[in-house]
């Protein structure tokens, strides 16, 4: 269906504009925060633009927290995580679609079934697990549960079952095993697949926020997101720093975003809508 | 507990009708993509803290634009009244962009040959919209809304970051995850917490198993 008339391009027009700034003003207005000195901040009627670029809230972000700390062990948990569950949920899922052994339909329903289950479900048991290990407080703790997921499972599943049985004879033929097999020619051709799991763990893991901070309570290990809301646990009213912090967390991500535009959103299609 | 009905019932129509309108030759269409999904790829909890600001009593921006036009705005996030309202509120601008890419890949896989077709039956654009576009979208239409009702189920970060613990609104606005890591982590009530997640489970399925249910009365698959 397309509109035909020039009213109706304009209407559309019109009304994506009036959306679009109901998506940015939030981002404008924590952007314009920054740059206000407290007193600005807190002025009646507020004040919209701030009267000189004052960079000062970004440095005490940096004075008051360890924020950069926090910004290193978050790259570490979302690389940990991504790398992770692409090795594993890539490993499983060729085992689960292209080789034969007993039980294999009975496994696979298992991992099915943790599909239909809340993750909240596993936290407590997973976070009783983290303190048996010892691991409490720590990097490993944050990223040891989302190493594999069954999602990313059922997901590499359906790329390797879509991927024709001959590539596979051919190769046995030439005396591949199953790990050449897989390494060599089922994994490229699954690039599409690796690339949505990718994209769509690690945004996941970058901006999860409750698993973080149930299990990690030291500075040391911190990551971003639960960095913020410690942030408003001690500046609860000083917006002016709150929004330099959340500004400063959201920026690697949008950096990202911006290069893989298109990627992020065929992953976000594909792990979504199939 | 009142989030998940509220956000699930209304924030599919709307993200629909972004799509809808999105998947049009028009100018710009990338830009728009591109914005409507940018909150998408933020940390909640980034969110959180800038609707909270936005949400200020005293010096908020909505309740300055409010004032613009004679209202007096309340304290949206303290007070029990609308605190649940301005959580939803957040919610559903945080999905928009994730629903809207869902609901776009639906739409660019209905095939052209239906609609030439129904131009050549003289179909107008309503009549195309809701005898074509609509029933080969319902299983993205069932899909999306299965979608937003269990995350909606789940929320937690928003509540966390925006109402708090501290505030007197939170009795009115906590949610069952919510319920959850309160008792697990903060009273230590590690059995009645495993209580709350298994319920949890249970609602999830059985909500699931009832709009499996109810999808053949609607949905169309081909």
């Amino acid at each position: 269906m397309e509109v035909s008339s020039n009213k109706g391009k304009y209407l559309v027009h019109l009304l994506l504009i009036i959306g679009s700034i109901s998506m940015l003003a939030p981002f404008v207005w924590m952007i314009l925060t920054t740059f206000k000195t407290y007193a600005e901040s807190v002025q009646v009627p507020p004040l919209l633009f701030p009267t000189s670029f004052n960079w000062s809230n970004y440095v005490e972000v940096f004075e008051l927290l360890p924020f950069l700390t926090f910004a290193k062990n978050t790259f570490i948990v979302t690389i940990g995580i991504t790398v992770g569950q692409l090795v594993f949920c890539s490993l499983a899922s060729y085992a689960f679609a292209r080789i034969e052994f007993p039980g294999r339909n009975v496994l696979f329903l298992l991992v099915l079934s943790v599909l239909m289950v809340p993750s909240q479900v596993f936290l407590l048991p997973q976070y009783e697990i983290m303190a048996n290990l010892g691991l409490l407080n720590t990097l490993p703790a944050i990223i040891i549960p989302g190493l594999f997921s069954a999602f990313g499972t059922f997901l590499l599943r359906q790329f390797f079952m879509g991927l024709p049985k001959e590539l596979e004879e051919a190769a046995r033929l030439d005396g591949c095993n199953h790990f050449q097999i897989f390494w060599k020619i089922m994994l490229p051709l699954a690039k599409p697949g690796l690339i949505a799991l990718g994209i769509y763990t690690a945004l996941f893991a970058w901006n999860n926020f409750m698993w973080p901070l149930i299990v990690n309570s030291s500075p040391e290990s911190m990551v971003l997101s639960v960095g913020l809301a410690s942030l408003q646990g001690q500046y609860a009213t000083n917006y002016p720093v709150l929004m330099a912090g959340s500004f400063l967390a959201m920026i690697p991500m949008l950096v990202v975003f911006m290069f893989l535009q298109k990627q992020f959103i065929e992953g976000i299609a594909l792990t979504g809508g199939k | 507990m009142g989030i998940p009905h509220d956000r699930a019932r209304y924030d599919w129509i709307n993200d629909f009708l972004v799509a809808v309108l999105l998947n049009q030759k028009i100018k710009g269409k990338s830009i728009y993509r591109t914005i409507y999904f940018l909150p998408v790829i933020t940390m909640p909890a980034a969110i959180a803290m800038v609707w909270k600001w936005l949400y200020n009593g005293d010096y908020g921006l909505i309740n300055f634009l409010l004032s613009k036009i004679g209202i007096q705005g309340p304290n949206w996030v303290s007070d029990p009244k609308f605190a649940l309202y301005a959580v939803i509120v957040v919610a559903i601008w945080g999905g928009i962009g994730y629903n809207m890419i869902i609901f776009l890949s639906g739409l660019q896989g209905i095939s052209k040959t239906y609609y030439e077709a129904a131009l050549i039956d003289g179909a107008g654009p309503y009549r195309t919209f809701f005898s074509i576009t609509l029933p080969l979208l319902s299983p993205i239409i069932f899909f999306v809304s299965i979608i937003s009702f269990i995350h909606a189920f789940q929320v937690f970060d928003l509540i966390f970051m925006i109402v708090s613990d501290k505030s007197i609104a939170i009795d009115k606005t906590q949610s069952i995850v919510y319920l959850f890591y309160q008792h697990a982590f903060v009273l230590g009530d590690k059995g009645y917490a495993s209580a709350i997640t298994t319920l949890l489970l249970v609602i999830i399925l059985l909500i699931t198993a009832i709009q499996m249910k109810l999808q053949k009365k609607w949905v169309h698959y081909d």
